[in-house]
């Protein structure tokens, strides 16, 4: 018997629904990961032409909306994508219970979206 | 020993720490298969060796077990095709399973997992209607008969890393049987399948490594089938038809 048949068949249902749905949205995330990470790779290619300094960095970002709304959604696709593939190597690799991989992974999307999120305004407010 | 003598190592006892290998020298044979060592070390040399066969020619799935390493049907494994340069054989029962005795696994956990999969068609038609026309050409039916020659030997499952890891998932037997009456137009049981082969103990753990694909000896592929599970299960789950 699974650890998932002890329970109450409503609440192993739930937890196997969230779990699709989880699958589902990590695999939306990567798909904007893919476009953001190409979109990533070749602006740096393209701002880092003839050299770089912070402070044309922050000409280019300081009160740029469209870099703003680009880095937001590339944070807010790692803080979908990143935590889901966490708790599957807590539970498979570290042998952790289920709610702890949950909780962990919870736990690392508000990290990654306050640390990302607070990132992406030190480069966009002006005079930050 | 001889040239034509084999160095084969069989698994005797119990799993982990109360059995271990045992050598034995097999004489060598043109065409000799793994299951024709097993059963030569049983006859002539030790007959308390315990292992499981019935049909001897690739049609029960009776006799899977772990070669130098690897899942295979014992009886379609030529020795020349798997032992190593060494000259060594190594036989073990298959992983992921408990082992009863020496070669023999307990399947039980294999066959109730193929339950709790839904594994069993529900039509709803009796005996006296006409019989259901279902075309050949269909995508339905085409991913249905890619999976329905599983004979249930357990080599996809003996061979499965996501097994070793979670030991209550599905695998991948059960979820290709129940990926083949999903596309069966005639079930009428879908939705509650689905909702048997959803989450991380179902079609959602597979990281689709492939290895079940890559042993099953009936070239099927479970790996697309459990593909197309969680494509369906993630889709039904998010239009909240679950």
């Amino acid at each position: 018997m699974n650890a998932a048949d002890c329970r109450a068949p409503d609440a192993a249902l739930r937890d196997a629904v969230a779990q699709a749905r989880r699958w589902y949205w990590q695999r939306i995330s990567a798909m904007v990961l893919a476009v953001c990470v190409l979109l990533h790779l070749a602006g740096m290619v393209w701002a880092v032409r003839g050299g770089l300094s912070a402070a044309e960095i922050l000409a280019r970002t300081q009160g740029n909306v469209l870099f703003a709304a680009f880095y937001a959604v590339f944070v807010g696709a790692c803080a979908v994508h990143v935590p889901i593939g966490l708790a599957s190597i807590a539970r498979e690799w570290w042998q952790w219970p289920p709610r702890a991989a949950l909780w962990f992974a919870r736990a690392v999307t508000a990290a990654l979206l306050v640390l990302g999120l607070r990132a992406v305004w030190g480069v966009y407010a002006p005079g930050a | 020993m001889d040239e034509k003598s084999l160095n084969v190592r069989i698994w005797r006892g119990g799993a982990g720490e109360t059995g271990r290998f045992v050598g034995y020298a097999v004489p060598r044979r043109d065409s000799q298969t793994v299951l024709d060592v097993v059963t030569q070390v049983q006859r002539a040399i030790d007959p308390t060796l315990s292992y499981r066969f019935a049909c001897r020619v690739g049609m029960c799935g009776s006799c899977a077990m772990t070669v130098n390493g690897q899942a295979c049907w014992t009886c379609r494994t030529h020795v020349a095709k798997v032992v190593g340069d060494d000259g060594v054989l190594e036989i073990a029962p298959l992983a992921n399973l408990p082992v009863v005795k020496d070669l023999a696994t307990d399947m039980s956990v294999f066959f109730d997992k193929w339950a709790r999969a839904r594994g069993r068609f529900q039509g709803a038609q009796t005996r006296h209607d006409d019989f259901a026309r279902v075309s050949p050409d269909t995508p339905e039916r085409q991913a249905a008969n890619a999976g329905i020659e599983c004979i249930g030997c357990a080599v996809c499952y003996g061979s499965c890393d996501v097994v070793q890891w979670r030991p209550d998932f599905l695998g991948p037997a059960a979820l290709n049987r129940a990926w083949t009456l999903v596309n069966d137009v005639r079930d009428t049981d879908r939705t509650e399948r689905l909702r048997a082969v959803a989450g991380d103990a179902g079609c959602h753990s597979c990281h689709t490594q492939g290895s079940c694909t890559e042993r099953c000896p009936k070239g099927i592929a479970p790996t697309l089938a459990i593909a197309g599970l969680k494509r369906t299960v993630a889709r039904a789950a998010v239009n909240r038809e679950l």
